[in-house]
């Protein structure tokens, strides 16, 4: 307990300090946990950051067609480091999915998702639902040629759903078509949305804290050996993740703003002249894909949101008691070979829907789901696992035998 | 160095895609490696090949007189050169037309696209403020556009008032060639052939659309050098500490 009287007095009527020192300091976590569990934090400080230069921007920007573009020249040319602070945003939102992309499929890998974790797993899904809510809005509002078409393409898909598809396409935008209305609720929503990903987050954390971080051997800690407390261990750590990672975001900020960009989207919006290519952010892409590869409006919708909600059955798709893909001979091939096909449909998303890459993307969405809805369940039955260890200490000692 | 890194980016880079005209060439620009900077004479003589040649049609209207000062022009140049256009407040229609200041944006030929489209056969020349941002290899695009006027081959049949540019979406474009041997006399001296001019040009319209890129350069590898010496001594005490666990 802390002998700063005033702390005390704060403590014993508002515990703040206590919930420190559980959740940020004593909070035990397994000692054997790798770099990739730094993604979780740095995914929030992330989320800071986005926050914080986000509001910087909205002192400056104008959400009016009019305006919209002008006053985004005019943070890049007249603001002081106007252009540092958007494009820290700007490509803070691609290193944001970054980080997320490779939190999930860490979560495949090491089977986090699996009881009594699918709470945990479920809110990370929303958490990434909602991110992408908010960077599709927030595309749409620097107003160039792709933000304006990119908004009309991805609109239009809910007027595919039969009989009410036309009145909520009216009612997203505000209109009858992609204008002034759309631009304004995008805003508002763009600048809403993050604070509900923050609250998530929060009851990301206390989910997560409930049975505490799973780890590279999917086995529960039995002994208090095998856990440290996360200060300064684990602070430490995120700390030297954190820097190696502002390292490399800090060189794209600098050295290569636009790398992610569409260049098309340095032209102002113009409703007259349609984009030869129309091609959202690269983070979208598998999913375009998907919804590409279908040969019906419909089905390509229901496709491309199902390859996201399908993340929410993941924890009763794979019936495997075991976590870790490192005891599990034919789940690990085939997780490669899942993140492969996802790869691919991110390649044919960035390609026309045409030809060799139609035939590609058509066998990629249906491997996509092949992989949740026959092959996991499958897997969960034939396969035989490795012996799994009995603790940490034993996989430990395991894995330094084998070196 | 430079080439390399065209191709991690090719490679890396999802969307690049073949644009639909001829690809261009990579040229050498001053600007474009990490720690490139801009060439001040050249982009002084490439804002005279703008002001006589391309400002005919088009405007860079993101740009401030006063901003020239940062590319070696003196105030008095710049004041000078700003009373010589007339410039409307922009947001009083009714307002006297009156000479340009330093403060203004460099005002465009024509006031509207609708005005600009009667005025050009109905082709629309674009603001080119951004020009090297918004178009994929934007200067070797550029370069490559204004140098790449070619003889129509015989299977093509141009559409009245367009001339032929592999480089260009589609191959027919409204511009005529722009830029003749010398069509302009430099100040400095330079011969003005057409690769001289386009270079120039490309190069002040890579300035306008990033003015602020040797800030950006020099800034990035203060933070750059920063990061690297906190992350080596996170590391050192990371390993220090991490000794106590293994």
């Amino acid at each position: 307990m802390n002998n700063n009287k005033v702390v005390q007095w704060i403590d014993t009527r508002l515990p703040i300090f206590t919930f420190m020192r559980h959740a940020l300091k004593e909070y035990p976590t397994p000692k054997n946990l790798n770099f990739l569990w730094n993604t979780g934090s740095l995914a929030g400080i992330t989320l800071l950051i986005m926050i914080i230069t986000g509001i910087t921007l909205a002192m400056h920007y104008c959400p009016d067609p009019e305006d919209a573009f002008q006053s985004v020249e005019r943070i890049m040319r007249d603001v002081n480091y106007g252009w540092l602070i958007r494009y820290i945003h700007m490509n803070g939102a691609s290193f944001f999915f970054v980080l997320v992309y490779i939190h999930i499929f860490r979560g495949m890998y090491y089977g986090s998702y699996k009881s009594p974790r699918e709470l945990l797993w479920i809110l990370g899904v929303v958490i990434f639902l909602m991110m992408m809510a908010t960077a599709f809005m927030g595309y749409v509002l620097p107003w160039g040629q792709m933000s304006f078409w990119g908004a009309k393409v991805i609109t239009n898909l809910f007027s595919a759903i039969p009989i009410v598809g036309d009145t909520i396409v009216h009612w997203l935008l505000g209109g009858p078509t992609v204008g002034a209305p759309t631009l304004n609720r995008f805003f508002a929503l763009h600048y809403l949305l993050p604070f509900g990903i923050v609250a998530i987050v929060c009851l990301h954390m206390v989910a997560l804290h409930q049975f505490g971080s799973n780890n590279p051997s999917g086995v529960d800690p039995k002994h208090p050996s095998e856990q440290i407390p996360f200060h300064p261990y684990y602070t430490v750590k995120d700390l030297l993740g954190l820097s190696i990672y502002l390292f490399v975001f800090a060189f794209v900020v600098f050295f290569a703003p636009n790398f992610f960009g569409e260049p098309e989207n340095y032209n102002p919006a113009n409703s007259m002249v349609t984009p030869v290519h129309i091609v959202p952010e690269w983070y979208f892409l598998p999913f375009y894909a998907i919804l590409r590869s279908i040969p019906s409006k419909l089905g390509g919708v229901m496709g491309m949101f199902g390859a996201v909600f399908v993340l929410f059955l993941l924890p009763w798709l794979d019936r495997s008691r075991v976590r870790s893909a490192t005891f599990r001979p034919l789940y690990r091939p085939l997780f490669w070979v899942f993140v492969l096909n996802s790869i691919v449909l991110g390649w044919i998303g960035s390609q026309p829907p045409e030809g060799i890459y139609l035939i590609i993307g058509r066998g990629a969405t249906a491997y996509y789901f092949f992989h949740f809805f026959v092959l996991l369940p499958l897997l969960s039955v034939i396969e035989k696992p490795l012996p799994v260890p009995d603790s940490i200490t034993l996989y430990l000692d395991q894995k330094k035998r084998a070196v | 160095m430079y080439w390399w890194l065209a191709l991690v980016f090719i490679v890396l880079n999802f969307s690049v895609r073949a644009e639909d005209g001829r690809t261009p060439i990579p040229q050498h620009w001053s600007f474009k490696t990490p720690l490139g900077t801009f060439d001040k004479k050249e982009l002084q003589r490439g804002f005279q090949v703008y002001k006589e040649v391309c400002a005919a049609c088009h405007g860079i209207n993101q740009l401030r007189f006063r901003e020239l000062e940062k590319i070696g022009f003196t105030k008095d140049q710049v004041k000078a050169l700003a009373a010589s256009y007339t410039v409307k407040e922009e947001e009083d229609a009714d307002e006297e037309e009156r000479p340009g200041r330093p403060g203004d944006r460099v005002p465009s030929p024509f006031s509207s696209e609708k005005k600009a489209r009667e005025a050009n056969w109905g082709a629309y020349p674009v603001d080119l403020s951004l020009i090297t941002k918004g178009r994929g290899q934007g200067p070797d695009y550029l370069y490559a556009l204004l140098t790449g006027y070619e003889p129509c081959p015989k299977d093509v049949t141009l559409f009245e008032g367009r001339s032929y540019n592999p480089y260009f979406q589609g191959g027919q474009i409204s511009m005529p060639p722009p830029l003749i041997d010398n069509i302009i006399t430099y100040h400095d001296g330079t011969l003005a052939t057409i690769p001289q001019m386009a270079r120039d040009v490309t190069a002040f319209l890579s300035w306008v659309a990033e003015p602020e890129l040797e800030n950006r350069h020099e800034m990035g590898v203060k933070v750059l050098l920063f990061l690297l010496v906190l992350t080596g001594l996170f590391y050192g005490v990371y390993q220090a500490l991490w000794k106590l666990v293994r």
